[in-house]
């Protein structure tokens, strides 16, 4: 369970939630309204005040590094640093490339290959490689056609069910909260507001 | 040793005098950024000619100590101001000075005491020289280094934001960027050491041999300021870099850009 207490950064005026084991919950709000901002301010990367825990801990009582591999946070972007998909995965055979639509071999392929919406998913399978108890993903799915959205969907959701996570999504799309979403908070000039979905 | 006279200069200097006309059409601020440096080197080189002489026929450690911090202060500002990006506040000068105090002044010990061993051991004729040899050559490297320390690490801010999202630590995510700024502080001595005597003679010996030197001796005291100036630049480089990156990061590991001055 993750509980954020008046969080506050540079956009962000106290700002607080809570995320349950096992629960989706879909994060909206127009650009600039401070949604990326959130996320990173969660996963610790920008200078902000305010109390988050983790399963009852302080994040400040954690290593940074411990951290943000059970609070992950995915940008919209991915990035990769060296020339194979593989070299990003700590162990690239245990990672169910398949269950995204990826092609098995896609370890020994060159980065700079890769199409945008096949590094959005292999972003999505690298992060889920530490296991993390939080995901915040910036929106996922942007670069997805239906079926690649609907298998990372279903993959996500396996995924909290199995190992009891939970996961602050960023969306606009209606239907796409109707899918997965338990509830749907909104941000609105740096404050948050609660909407049931 | 011929001695040079005043109109000897004179006649050196109208070639930059040329270059600084030939220039002055092209690029005008070039031509007087030129012009400043001739001057400055004519002047700061008579100068520390006349404090030397001063300084050899008193030789005494405080003398020694005061004019090599006064080179390093000097040195220090020069790094700083070759820095596009440089850290905000006095980091932007300490983080430059203290690598280079560190790694020149202690290789300057280290050559004085152990290798040229001369009584006493901080005789001007030979610490300043060798002090000013260490400080030009750490001052580059280092200059070089930290510029592409901090200009590397705002351009790929994302990738090293996106390494610490998986939860890597600063060395893993800044792993790329420490090889190139290594390289960097690293490649004018290794360049240097690489062509000299073959295509370049370098400029201490050839003062030394113009002065009359034998070669021979000329050439041993070359090799011994090279490898002291490699291991100088080398260990200044590898102290900028700590110190940078240690400066790029905070106890919570996130990357702080702001402390670096726009």
């Amino acid at each position: 369970m993750l509980i954020v207490e008046n969080l506050s950064c540079a956009v962000l005026e106290g700002v607080s939630f809570r995320l349950d084991d096992g629960e989706l919950v879909a994060l909206s709000g127009a650009s600039g309204s401070g949604k990326t901002r959130l996320l990173r301010a969660i996963a610790d990367l920008d200078l902000n005040r305010g109390e988050v825990r983790l399963d009852g801990v302080l994040r400040e009582e954690i290593d940074p590094r411990s951290w943000r591999r059970r609070v992950a946070c995915l940008p919209a972007e991915s990035r990769w640093w060296a020339e194979r998909v593989g070299e990003h995965f700590r162990d690239p055979e245990g990672v169910p490339f398949d269950r995204l639509g990826l092609d098995p071999a896609i370890p020994g392929w060159r980065v700079d290959r890769l199409s945008s919406g096949e590094r959005q998913r292999l972003a999505i399978l690298r992060l889920l490689e530490n296991r993390p108890r939080v995901l915040l993903l910036d929106e996922p799915t942007a670069n997805l056609d239906p079926r690649s959205t609907e298998r990372v969907e279903t993959l996500v959701r396996e995924y909290l069910d199995s190992d009891a996570a939970s996961c602050l999504w960023v969306t606009h799309a209606a239907d796409q909260i109707a899918r997965i979403a338990s509830r749907r908070l909104q941000l609105a000039g740096g404050v948050l507001l609660e909407e049931a979905a | 040793m011929i001695t040079l006279s005043l109109l000897d200069l004179s006649l050196a200097a109208l070639l930059v005098v040329a270059l600084a006309l030939s220039s002055l059409r092209i690029y005008p601020k070039i031509a007087m950024q030129l012009a400043v440096a001739a001057l400055r080197t004519a002047i700061q080189l008579t100068l520390i000619g006349l404090v030397l002489k001063v300084l050899f026929a008193n030789s005494h450690l405080l003398w020694v100590a005061l004019l090599s911090l006064f080179m390093l202060a000097v040195a220090g500002r020069e790094v700083m101001a070759r820095q596009h990006r440089r850290f905000s506040g006095w980091w932007g000068y300490g983080i430059g000075a203290l690598s280079m105090f560190i790694s020149s002044f202690s290789v300057a010990l280290f050559a004085l005491l152990v290798v040229i061993g001369n009584q006493p051991w901080y005789e001007p004729q030979y610490a300043i020289p060798l002090l000013g040899m260490l400080l030009g050559n750490t001052m580059n490297g280092i200059a070089l280094a930290l510029d592409r320390l901090t200009s590397a690490a705002s351009e790929q801010r994302d990738v090293i934001e996106a390494r610490l999202m998986l939860g890597h630590g600063r060395d893993e995510a800044i792993a790329d960027i420490r090889q190139q700024v290594f390289r960097t502080g690293l490649i004018p001595i290794i360049n240097a050491m690489a062509a000299a005597g073959i295509v370049s003679l370098p400029g201490m010996m050839t003062g030394q041999i113009l002065a009359g030197a034998p070669p021979v001796e000329a050439v041993k005291y070359q090799i011994l300021i090279m490898f002291l100036i490699a291991g100088g630049a080398g260990f200044g480089t590898l102290a900028a870099m700590h110190f940078g990156v240690k400066r790029l990061f905070d106890k919570r590991l996130r990357l702080r850009l702001d402390r670096l001055a726009r």
